[in-house]
């Protein structure tokens, strides 16, 4: 139905043209769903907005062939692929809150979309709209349908949109990214819904992901592409389970798997960034200097008791009440010294303001925190000067915001040094510096250069390395590599790893992700709505989960071993 | 490498724009040869023994009757109007550079400390700004002039007219700096970097001026150029209308009230020449500062 073959796109910049993808050929049947996969940079995204003729102004397509059944997309004008666009193929964005506007209800979008593309009375537009609405599982759509984008979940918009993809009857619909957003629970609601859409409706879908899970899920054929290129193609079983060429491999490798637990993932060098390390002599001189303060002992224990975080919204009006949310509600639990914690919940779960509470950042309302026997103050009562503040450090989740940006490296790797009086030395601080940048795996004369010279891999490791230089007992990671490619997101994992059993670092790791989960923790504990569901150590949780909402959160999360779930 | 590509760009930008450009060359055109009035002016208006009553009311060099001696004509006094003009100048760049300063520290100070302590301090620090908004500039100007008038001696009054009218206009320009400042400060400070300094345990005064000022510095230089703009504009109504500087050190203010005198008697230049000379200043500035915003926001190119 949809054939894109050989195609070619130039973006144009001042300093010259850039190709973004080159040379790409596919194909995608009726009821088909095919999966483009690759790690940022790779043109996904481009391909899509090529085949929707939305390629930005810079944009342009230098070659190749675009066609939709008979239809030649590339000798239409601007009028005429207006009209292809939204009747015959539409798309699906990733995030559901900006794509919808927020001042019209679903019914009035749906129906003015239905009237864009048809002509057909207001009322049939709607019983179209509330048949739609029902079909991919809103359930008393007559009423909903007057409801405005604000009043409904993520899931539930993402299912709107959805709905406005497919309300003009679309022989294709390209997603892009459609469930990065969303937690795993309403992700596999939503893939479910594409699967039965492709097999009821007969529409094609090109899939754009990041996410090899959930290609495994869904799709049908893939192509994984890389700098533009394609690097290899076919059916999904067959990339998956044996992929040929030597990236494909390599990206395989790098995702973690959620049925067993790594020692250290063995990625190849084909993907990655390269991280030039200058060598063990180089680093040697930070590791003896870490090891001298933090000593043989593994790192402190970390004990929560009750901790209970409310928020107090909006004052409703000025005489009236505050509302207030409770984010965190009697949570307790205890990381046992030198172990790693891996924390899970959902968005919302609560997990992200526990970890702020440890590091002093959110105010609880009630509980206890000791670290190390000692007792932990909470935000209000711990002194700047308070030890802790050494020994509690923290990797942030996004590494583009988490190192100042008008500081060089040196600058943001020194501050830890000087403000706990551990080296007063200026050279010895320098030279420290260099040789901890060599330990986290980067060249030592990275130390002159600002933090937006380097890429997200290469910035968490420096905020690594910045947790490092305090000489830390306990080292708390907020989705640490939920930002980055998985390839990059496994070479961190494995710095994480290895820093944190050679100096026996106390680690409350947080993520979302299951599988990247279990490849780091000792022990669990399994956040929802701000209750802690359940604890315990990590290989039987993962085996035998106690609780139902952990027997959901398991199953839900996509997996790339090959049992096709949903069907 | 992604500074130098916004360095280059803005030059890039900047020589893609015409408009900026003339602007820019105008204003420091006009700023420099303002500062340099003692070295580069024909005359010294300020001398009394430098200019004579003969040589009163000439008209400019182009028109007939004008004495290549003065340029740009004479005024009542056989002043050299070009020289007045530079001197003006420079008094009025002067002391909108003052105000500028003064309301940039003021403002950007305790907008940084209200953004960043929030709460109870933020709320005192707005509620004064509000009230400063609700004043007219020319009204807090006419109101400390009388106060100092009353409270200081005479001779110590006209001793301190610069530092009066100086901070008149200072404190009808520090709220903007405030409220940008205070704005930027809640979205800084909810990022992971400054959290990450407030977890670390950084004295918070370093946090506002080691991290956070440098990032927010951006909108701050365009309100302050399009505010220096305002500042001498605010210092030539206030000449204008007698509250600034007294008349034997003019002002470009004071040089236009002084013309005015001559506005329907034919001796045009005395009137017009300050006063096209203060608008092209303070328009060139104002298109410094538009291109300045563009730079910084992107989103309205």
């Amino acid at each position: 139905m949809l054939t894109v073959e050989d195609l070619t796109v130039r973006f144009h910049h001042r300093s010259g043209a850039a190709t973004a993808v080159e040379g790409v050929s596919l194909t995608v049947g009726q009821g088909e769903i095919h999966g483009l996969v690759g790690e940022s940079g790779a043109g996904k995204s481009t391909i899509g907005a090529s085949i929707m003729g939305l390629l930005p102004a810079a944009g342009e397509i230098a070659s190749g062939r675009l066609m939709l059944g008979e239809t030649d997309l590339r000798a239409l004008t601007a009028s005429e692929a207006h009209q292809i666009r939204g009747k015959r193929i539409s798309m699906i964005f990733q995030d559901p809150q900006t794509s919808l506007n927020p001042l019209m209800t679903i019914g009035d979008q749906l129906i003015e979309t239905i009237q864009a593309h048809e002509e057909i009375s207001t009322d049939a537009a709607r019983a179209r709209a509330i048949a739609l609405l029902e079909e991919i599982g809103i359930t008393d759509a007559t009423r909903r349908i007057r409801a405005y984008p604000h009043q409904f979940s993520g899931g539930m918009r993402q299912r709107v949109v959805i709905a406005l993809a497919l309300c003009t009857n679309p022989e294709l619909i390209v997603a892009d990214e459609p469930t990065t957003a969303l937690d795993v629970s309403v992700q596999a609601q939503v893939l479910k819904l594409l699967r039965s859409l492709a097999r009821d409706r007969g529409v094609g879908f090109i899939l754009i992901t990041h996410d090899i899970g959930v290609i495994a899920q869904v799709a049908d054929r893939v192509t994984v592409l890389r700098g533009g290129r394609i690097v290899e193609q076919g059916e999904t079983r067959q990339v998956l389970t044996a992929p040929e060429a030597p990236y494909t491999q390599a990206l395989m490798a790098a995702v973690p798997p959620l049925d067993h637990r790594l020692d250290r993932f063995h990625l190849p060098v084909v993907v990655g960034e390269e991280t030039e390390t200058a060598g063990a002599e180089a680093a040697r001189e930070a590791e003896d200097w870490l090891r001298e303060g933090i000593g043989s002992a593994a790192g402190p224990e970390l004990e929560l008791s009750g901790i209970t975080v409310r928020f107090h919204g909006e004052r409703q009006g000025f005489f009236g009440a505050r509302e207030s949310f409770t984010a965190l509600d009697d949570v307790s639990l205890t990381v046992r010294p030198g172990t790693v914690m891996g924390l899970v919940g959902e968005s919302g779960s609560g997990k992200s303001t526990l970890a702020k509470v440890v590091a002093a950042l959110v105010q609880p309302s009630s509980g206890e925190m000791r670290l190390g026997g000692a007792q932990l103050p909470f935000m209000r009562t711990r002194h700047r000067h308070h030890p802790s503040r050494r020994l509690l450090q923290m990797v942030f989740q996004d590494p583009f915001s988490s190192l100042n940006a008008r500081h060089r490296i040196a600058t943001i790797l020194g501050e830890p040094l000087w403000l706990y009086g551990l080296e007063t030395d200026r050279t010895r601080r320098d030279r420290l510096v260099r040789s901890m940048l060599a330990l986290v795996g980067l060249p030592p004369e990275a130390a002159d250069r600002y933090p937006h010279q380097f890429s997200g891999g290469q910035r968490q490791r420096i905020a690594v390395a910045r947790a490092l230089l305090s000489r830390p007992g306990l080292l708390i990671c907020d989705e640490p590599t939920s930002a980055l490619d998985v390839s990059i997101q496994a070479q961190i994992l494995n710095l994480l790893k290895d820093m944190q059993s050679r100096f026996g670092l106390t680690t409350l790791f947080i993520s979302h992700d299951l599988a990247v989960v279990r490849q780091m923790s000792d022990d669990i504990a399994v956040l929802q709505g701000g209750k802690l569901v359940e604890t315990g150590p990590s290989e039987p949780f993962f085996t035998r989960p106690a609780a139902g909402y952990s027997q959901d959160l398991l199953a839900n999360t996509p997996r790339v071993r090959f049992d096709r779930s949903v069907a | 490498m992604l500074a130098k590509i916004r360095e280059s760009e803005a030059l890039w930008l900047f020589r893609r724009s015409p408009a900026a450009m003339l602007a820019a060359l105008i204003a420091v055109v006009i700023i420099t040869a303002a500062v340099l009035a003692p070295w580069i002016a024909p005359t010294n208006p300020y001398d009394l023994s430098s200019f004579s009553l003969i040589d009163g009311l000439l008209p400019p060099v182009w028109q007939d009757g004008g004495d290549p001696r003065f340029l740009l004509g004479t005024d009542d006094q056989g002043r050299d109007m070009l020289s007045s003009i530079l001197y003006g100048a420079r008094l009025s760049l002067a002391i909108a550079g003052m105000a500028m300063a003064v309301a940039l520290v003021l403002g950007v100070g305790l907008g940084l400390a209200a953004g960043y302590f929030g709460g109870r301090f933020d709320a005192i620090v707005m509620r004064i700004a509000d009230i400063q908004l609700a004043l007219p500039a020319i009204l807090t100007a006419l109101l400390i002039d009388g106060i100092s008038r009353g409270i200081l001696p005479r001779e110590l009054h006209d001793d301190l007219r610069l530092g009066v009218i100086t901070l008149a206009i200072a404190l009808s320009l520090w709220v903007n700096f405030a409220r940008t400042a205070r704005a930027s400060v809640f979205v800084e400070r909810s990022k992971d970097y400054v959290q990450a300094a407030i977890m670390m345990g950084q004295h918070p005064l370093r946090i506002m001026l080691r991290h956070i000022l440098p990032n927010i510095l951006g909108p701050l230089l365009v309100i302050a150029t399009v505010d220096l703009a305002s500042a001498i504009l605010l210092e030539a109504t206030l000449s204008f209308l007698g509250v600034g500087l007294p008349a034997d050190s003019p002002s470009l203010g004071t040089l236009i009230r002084i013309g005015m005198q001559y506005l329907l008697s034919g001796e045009w230049w005395i009137l017009w020449i300050p006063t096209i000379f203060l608008v092209v200043l303070v328009v060139s500035i104002n298109l410094l500062g538009d291109f300045l915003r563009d730079l910084f926001n992107p989103g309205l190119r």
